[in-house]
């Protein structure tokens, strides 16, 4: 964080004494979770830790028992679970009946949600029903430590181009939603010890409106956001071929392909590839950036990558500012020859 | 026959505003103030569903008083009526303040136009961005909740179920509901039209409903405008590049560079950790 927040008088702030620890919601399809939930429990387990707090996960659905196994693994010391037919598949009112009595029940002080569609319609539903405040898509989380204990909660704000830190200091629980592939999820790790809470559900189907018809899973999509491994590419390669080139240092790599905006805008590589503002965030280990200048929309879906490789003809290319290593030269050479030497370094 | 409620919200066009990089802070002078396109959507969807099912839309904006703009704009793509609804004690509504005075706004659109079936909101606002507007409106008045509409199948005005598909992730959810109900519209769900001249007449001579918060008798103060609003923007700040130290790799051809990197990337665990170690199979 650029520079912290005044800190914050607690003699205007009620007393919330009764309100503990840190929920986390697990997002999930068809029992398959969303790593955006793991990366919340890496993140709050950091929160809870500073707070000296119980880090809590929250399952919502239908024959999820493992998922609740999972959350353990990846940081929870308790899981709630609310496991009935009714909930097999994501539907407002449901859903939020069970997220809000079990938030009735334990009375967290934080509850995060990835800020995914589901995430959003849910937090947004449940913020209001409480009510309390939510930050919405959220790409820094930190506390105060006792007493105040108050989130600060930063997201991006005017295109990228500005970050505001938001408070809830009168209403609890503070309440957040977060962008995927910006907090970094702890290593999974199953013997983690936990307790798992069951929660007791009723809702008749009947008095269900809303009736989830059919679901049409995106085939051909990449899963760019999940991935560990990108090269990407931009407007540097001049046309929809040279994407091959980067495709075969990453299926050597065991990554995907991503593109700039102005790849995408230009026809030569489909949207779900794009990283950046308009496109997905990442936060791979590994990721290549080939041909692209490094305008700030840019930088601010990848700029958290573990290790950043920057190819350019432009020594002063704004991408070598963020770029752990950098060569300067044409691509149309570099990238085969890198894909040769690790072919060489792999013995094949 | 239908009654659609439309919400809209003028905002800044975002994507002009600019950071002075002396001050740090907002250029907003000569940012142009435009309906928030999603809203647009929204508004077009009504216009389709009123073509087919019959029925009438009223517009609603709670803003300062120069957003009546947003609502010509509106009548003159074809809305029925127009709302605004201002005073400064909305002003610094978040979220949930906001979702009290629009749902209270609508209760009152449906004593003075008749009981609403459908609200459209937009996905989000290109200023404030959070998509929580829609979900709370329908909290407040027990609507049916559908967000992220891309595609609206159609209504059995007989069972009154609407079936629409909603854009995720990773994927479209195909899935049906009753009526009445609250959906947030995509830029996917249609392509807005052109505003015809005969509504480009009527908006020029337009007069919209105008509410302050005389008009709401039974309004909770403690709900509306700054008071009524949770969070508190504590600071904002130009987010600084992060500055990696950056090592240019160097070499006097193109395959010492490549190989100099590899050997980089050789020393840290991804190999390990990717199994490049390993030969490839078949
Ligand atoms: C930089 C910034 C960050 C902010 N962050 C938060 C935050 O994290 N949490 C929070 O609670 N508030 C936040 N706010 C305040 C909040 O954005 C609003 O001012 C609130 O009035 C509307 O929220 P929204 O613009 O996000 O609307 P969204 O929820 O994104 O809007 C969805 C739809 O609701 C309808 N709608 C929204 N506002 C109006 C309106 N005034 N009149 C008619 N229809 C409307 C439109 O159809 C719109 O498309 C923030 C504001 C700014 C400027
Ligand atoms: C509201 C908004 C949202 C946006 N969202 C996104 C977004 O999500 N993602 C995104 O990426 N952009 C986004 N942009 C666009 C962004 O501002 C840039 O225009 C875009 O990222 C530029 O793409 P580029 O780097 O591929 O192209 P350029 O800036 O044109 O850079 C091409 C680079 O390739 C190099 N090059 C050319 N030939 C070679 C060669 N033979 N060998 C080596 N190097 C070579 C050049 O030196 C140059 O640096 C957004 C813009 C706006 C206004």
């Amino acid at each position: 964080m650029a520079e912290e927040v005044k800190k914050q008088p607690v003699d205007d702030m009620p007393d919330w004494s009764a309100y503990r620890g840190v929920l986390v919601y697990i997002e999930h399809r068809e029992g398959v979770a969303k790593s955006v939930g793991w990366q919340l429990l890496g993140q709050g387990k950091k929160l809870a830790d500073k707070l000296e707090v119980d880090l809590m996960a929250l399952v919502i659905g239908y024959n999820v028992q493992h998922l609740a196994e999972e959350a353990i693994a990846y940081g929870a010391n308790r899981v709630y679970v609310c496991d009935a037919k009714e909930l097999q598949n994501y539907r407002t009112r449901p859903y939020s009946r069970a997220a809000m009595k079990v938030i009735h029940d334990i009375k967290p002080e934080i509850v995060l949600f990835g800020a995914t569609a589901t995430g959003r319609d849910l937090a947004g539903a449940i913020a209001t029903h409480l009510p309390t405040g939510l930050t919405a898509d959220t790409t820094e989380l930190d506390v105060e430590p006792h007493p105040s204990r108050l989130l600060l909660a930063s997201r991006p704000a005017f295109s990228e181009k500005m970050m505001a830190t938001i408070l809830c200091k009168q209403y609890r629980p503070q309440m957040a939603t977060a962008r995927a592939g910006v907090f970094e999820a702890l290593p999974k790790d199953t013997s983690r010890k936990g307790e798992i809470i069951h929660v007791e559900f009723e809702m008749d189907e009947a008095e269900i409106a809303t009736k989830v018809l059919d679901f049409i899973q995106d085939q051909s999509k990449i899963n760019i956001e999940e991935a560990e491994i990108i090269v990407a590419g931009g407007r540097g390669l001049g046309g929809p071929e040279p994407f091959k080139m980067l495709k075969e240092l990453a299926d050597e790599l065991g990554g995907v392909v991503g593109a700039s905006r102005a790849a995408v805008d230009a026809g030569w590589i489909k949207h779900e590839h794009q990283v950046g503002q308009t496109g997905y965030t990442v936060r791979p280990k590994l990721y290549f950036a080939v041909g692209i200048s490094g305008a700030v929309q840019h930088l601010v879906g990848m700029q958290n990558s573990g290790l950043i490789i920057a190819i350019n003809r432009d020594p002063d290319a704004p991408i070598f500012k963020v770029a752990h290593y950098g060569i300067v030269g044409d691509l149309f050479q570099i990238v085969p020859a890198i894909t040769e030497e690790v072919r060489k370094r792999r013995g094949l | 026959m239908l009654h659609i409620v439309v919400c809209v919200k003028q905002v800044p066009d975002s994507r002009e505003i600019r950071i002075d990089p002396k001050t740090n802070t907002l250029i907003r002078i000569g940012v142009p103030a435009i309906v928030n396109f999603y809203d647009l959507h929204g508004l077009e969807e009504a216009l389709v569903l009123r073509e087919k099912y019959g029925g009438r839309i009223t517009v609603i904006c709670m803003g300062p008083p120069p957003a009546e703009k947003a609502l010509k704009q509106c009548i003159s793509l074809g809305a029925d009526d127009a709302v605004l609804v201002t005073d400064r004690g909305f002003a610094g509504a978040d979220t949930l303040a906001t979702s009290y005075v629009l749902a209270e706004t609508i209760k009152k659109v449906e004593e003075t136009w008749g009981p609403v079936d459908i609200v459209f909101t937009g996905k989000q606002t290109l200023d404030g961005d959070t998509g929580q507007v829609g979900p709370g409106i329908a909290c407040r008045l027990d609507l049916e909740q559908l967000t992220y509409v891309e595609k609206v199948v159609g209504i059995d005005m007989a069972t009154r179920r609407i079936t629409v598909h909603r854009h995720l992730e990773d994927g479209v959810e195909v899935v049906e509901t009753k009526l009445p109900v609250l959906m947030t519209a995509l830029k996917e769900l249609n392509k807005v039209r052109r505003a015809p001249m005969p509504g480009m007449l009527r908006a020029a001579q337009f007069k919209p409903t105008v509410w302050t918060t005389q008009d709401f008798p039974n309004l909770d103060r403690s709900k509306i405008g700054l008071k009524g609003s949770p969070t508190i923007v504590a600071k904002s700040w130009v987010p600084e590049q992060k500055a990696a130290n950056t090592e240019m790799i160097d070499g006097r051809d193109v395959q010492v560079k490549a190989a100099t990197l590899v050997d980089k990337l050789w020393q840290t665990d991804l190999p390990a950790r990717f199994g490049w170690d390993q030969k490839a199979k078949g």
